[in-house]
């Protein structure tokens, strides 16, 4: 192992037109350290990143590896000075197998010229055996689950034998145990030397992995803090450029009328779900991944089949109905895969914001443009959405800053009840806290909300009630005051 | 970028954005009329321009529906053979003696039923929009050859032929029906609910249908549209000719997709306009009328009209480069 300092970005500046992405910022990792890096959205990281694996051309500043600069002006510089980005968004090739996905693009071949898929498959074995992974190499990448497609990323990006390893919010769609799995293996690479440069918001994780972290806020480098010898306060501070006295926002009411009530409701993936949900109440929903929470919402919401079983809203039955008469009855849904379900990536943002309400400003062929301006500009003022204009892809937009618009064209619909499915997945804590504060006000007015969650802090602080589900069946509810990540895990686990 | 529904309101505010935004294919339409000009002195005689018109309209009244097909994120192959179809139906039904009013409503919904079984299927299964209609094309195709027996169906009726051959305040028919399909595209993708239907199920089918967005409706509707159109054109292009020919409208589902390529729609879904396909259809209309003009042998002139739309779609695609690496 080289004592050298393995990376050094210094007085790195960024300009896109309009907007100082980077102002001046600092990133130094050592062999085997994993940096984590914090920030909220719009903060630069992905930014400095990009710079870093050749995706853009910074405007000043230096880059040194092992103390030699290094000039990156492209993405196969940043692999040849070892440098391997792991994108939020797996890059895998689905119908390919594990071997094929990993020597993409570098195939080894035959003295006939052929493809030498032993000696592919072999190298794979190899490789994935050193992770103690038990995938074939002739595996299909589409049918490993998404925690094993990862790990196979990271087997890819340091077979092109990286010193630096980048990855971008690698356990946002994992589940606990998949996270450990996912820690073990980073572990092992920083016993090689390598050094990981560690994205995430989830703060707890930091604490489990991370030796140092360097938070970022507009473009601009905050510091650097050894985690052990820093907080959590402290961290969130040095983000929002003051100090959150309250994250989780929410003041509890008593409520007493049931608005919804789902009896024995069943179909191809929930078993004989029962609970209610009464006005101007938080219902958690924990459970891990493939518990049917996500499956329970999606029946309810009329977008996969109910084999049986009532949903009776306001003492109406409504199973079995269009999503579209569900929305009229009063039920929103905010989905669980933002990119995939929840959004119209390249249509503006305005389009996005008004796609719910399009009776309310268009009657036959007569389009009220003026009132689609007010309903975009309310909910985008009311939830505190950034951006440049309605007319702005939405694509464009952070992930907060999308979930928001999400949040707010649903609020448009004037909802009794709103499911959000993993609401604040992948969003930064400022944006984490806002979304808390817009649920705390929501259920001030009297609207419901269902909140599907994997983050038990989240769960346990803004719920009334906590639904936990396993194996299709909810087999516990508690209140939130016998409620605690003990007793929820234990029923999660419970099949 | 623009959004797609600018009102009408705001027409002339947004003639500079439609300028902005389908500028190359502007200019190159401008070079072709400059060159054409200059080569050939009749070009931009009135009676070339409305025969022009005239021959471009049956392709733009399949480009028009088409853009809706492609923004819903599919593809309709089976227009071509729908011209043929109602073409010898109209035909047969008008040499038999149907009144005309008749024979034009049988023709208009037997597009809607073909249009009607290509988007039931492919809105209640996921069979890809490609193969289903391009089996519907060969369906069609062979039933127009086993109807007629592969002879062309003579059409002698004044009447009828007058419906692609006249004239009112001396713009050709079909130029007069083409302004009305225009308008009604126009108005379903800028100023209906369903226009925006149609964008959002391109743009994410899955959010569309959690948005509570009846997505097999709407891509049923564009399928049906799109086959009423082929019967239109079929109609037009049978009167035109005199007669109806099984082998008519071959090839025209090609034109019609090249056209709204060439007008900046995504043949991923989700993106496209009305007013840029307007111009696609024009450049290969233009192309073909004046590659006949300057006498270009017509073996050639199929491999120039190659050439310059796949050269359009390269500098849009060069343009669309330069944007991303801006932003």
């Amino acid at each position: 192992m080289t004592s050298k300092i393995l990376l050094q970005m210094e007085h790195i500046h960024k300009q896109f037109p309009g907007v100082y992405a980077l102002k001046d910022a600092h990133l130094e990792l050592l062999p085997g350290e994993v940096h984590a890096i914090l920030g909220e959205n719009g903060a630069g990281k992905s930014t400095l990143i990009k710079v870093l694996g050749g995706i853009y051309a910074k405007d000043k500043g230096e880059i040194r590896i092992e103390e030699e600069p290094v000039s990156i002006d492209s993405v196969e510089d940043a692999r040849a000075a070892g440098v391997s980005i792991i994108h939020q968004e797996l890059v895998l090739v689905p119908y390919l197998s594990v071997a094929e996905n990993i020597f993409l693009g570098r195939e080894p071949k035959t003295k006939a010229g052929f493809l030498d898929r032993k000696r592919m498959e072999e190298d794979t074995k190899k490789a994935l055996d050193e992770f103690g992974l038990k995938i074939a190499p002739t595996t299909f990448v589409a049918d490993l689950n998404i925690a094993n497609q990862q790990l196979v990323e990271i087997v890819k990006a340091i077979s092109f034998s990286a010193k630096i390893v980048v990855m971008d919010e690698p356990t946002s769609s994992l589940a606990d145990k998949e996270v450990e799995v996912l820690f073990e293996s980073i572990r092992q690479l920083t016993r090689r030397g390598i050094g990981i440069i560690y994205i995430s918001h989830r703060m707890s994780e930091l604490a489990k992995i991370a030796d140092r972290v360097t938070v970022m806020r507009d473009g601009e480098y905050v510091g650097t803090r050894i985690v052990k010898e820093t907080t959590t306060d402290e961290l969130i501070a040095m983000m929002v450029g003051r100090s959150l006295t309250n994250y989780y926002v929410r003041t509890f009411n008593d409520c007493k009328e049931t608005v919804l009530t789902v009896e024995n409701l069943s179909n191809a993936f929930v078993k004989d779900v029962n609970f209610t949900l009464k006005k101007g109440e938080i219902l958690g929903f924990a459970g891990l991944i493939g518990a049917g929470r996500s499956e329970t919402m999606r029946a309810i919401f009329g977008v996969d089949r109910i084999r049986e079983g009532k949903v009776i809203l306001n003492g109406k039955e409504i199973q079995g109905k269009r999503t579209e008469e569900i929305m009229e009855a009063g039920i929103g849904l905010v989905p669980e895969d933002r990119r995939g379900e929840g959004i119209f990536p390249e249509m503006p943002v305005r389009f996005n914001t008004t796609i719910k309400v399009l009776r309310s400003f268009i009657r036959g062929i007569r389009v009220n443009a003026k009132k689609e301006e007010e309903i975009f500009e309310e909910y985008t003022a009311r939830l505190s959405v950034k951006t440049p204009d309605g007319l702005t892809p939405i694509r464009s937009l952070s992930g907060g800053n999308q979930q928001k618009v999400i949040v707010g064209s649903w609020l448009a619909t004037h909802p009794q009840v709103i499911i959000l499915d993993e609401p604040t997945r992948g969003i930064d804590v400022g944006a984490k806290s806002e979304i808390y504060s817009i649920m705390n006000s929501l259920v001030k007015e009297g609207v419901s909300i269902i909140m599907v969650s994997s983050d038990l802090p989240e769960v346990l602080n803004m719920s009334d009630r906590i639904a936990v589900m396993c194996g299709g069946r909810i087999t516990a509810i508690l209140d939130r005051t016998e409620a605690s990540q003990e007793k929820i895990m234990q029923n999660a686990v419970q099949y | 970028m623009l959004s797609p529904m600018s009102p009408v309101g705001k027409m002339l505010g947004s003639t500079k954005s439609y300028l902005k935004r389908n500028m190359g294919i502007l200019i190159g339409l401008l070079a072709i009329c400059v060159i054409i000009a200059m080569k050939s002195p009749n070009f931009l005689t009135q009676d070339n321009i409305m025969n022009v018109l005239r021959q471009i309209s049956t392709n733009m009244y399949l480009a028009s529906a088409m853009t809706m097909v492609l923004i819903a994120g599919g593809i309709d192959l089976s227009v071509g053979s729908i011209i043929a179809v109602s073409g010898v139906v109209a035909g047969t039904l008008v040499t038999d003696g149907v009144p005309i009013p008749l024979v034009i409503l049988i023709c208009l919904l037997l597009g809607a039923l073909c249009g009607t079984v290509s988007g039931a299927i492919i809105s209640t299964t996921t069979l890809p929009p490609f193969i289903v209609t391009f089996s519907m094309m060969s369906i069609l195709r062979g039933i127009t050859y086993v109807y007629t027996g592969g002879t062309t169906v003579r059409i002698d009726d004044r009447n009828y032929i007058n419906l692609g051959t006249g004239y009112l305040f001396g713009i050709p028919l079909p130029v007069i029906y083409l302004l009305v399909v225009l308008v009604i595209v126009f108005i379903i993708l800028n100023k209906t609910r369903l226009g925006r239907h149609i964008y959002a199920i391109g743009g994410n089918q899955k959010a569309a249908e959690f948005s509570g967005i009846r997505v097999r409706r709407v891509r049923m509707f564009v399928y049906i549209f799109s086959g009423i159109m082929g019967s239109l054109a079929g109609m037009v292009l049978s009167a035109r000719s005199y007669s109806g020919n099984p082998v008519a409208g071959n090839g025209a589902e090609m034109d019609a997709i090249a056209a709204v390529v060439l007008g900046g729609a995504s043949m991923a879904g989700g993106y496209g306009y009305i007013g840029g396909t307007m111009i696609g259809a024009l450049i290969i209309g233009l192309l073909n009328n004046g590659l006949n003009l300057m006498r270009i042998d017509s073996y050639w002139q199929i491999i120039l009209k190659g050439i310059v739309i796949l050269v359009a779609v390269y500098v849009d695609y060069v343009k669309n480069l330069k944007k991303n690496k801006m932003n």
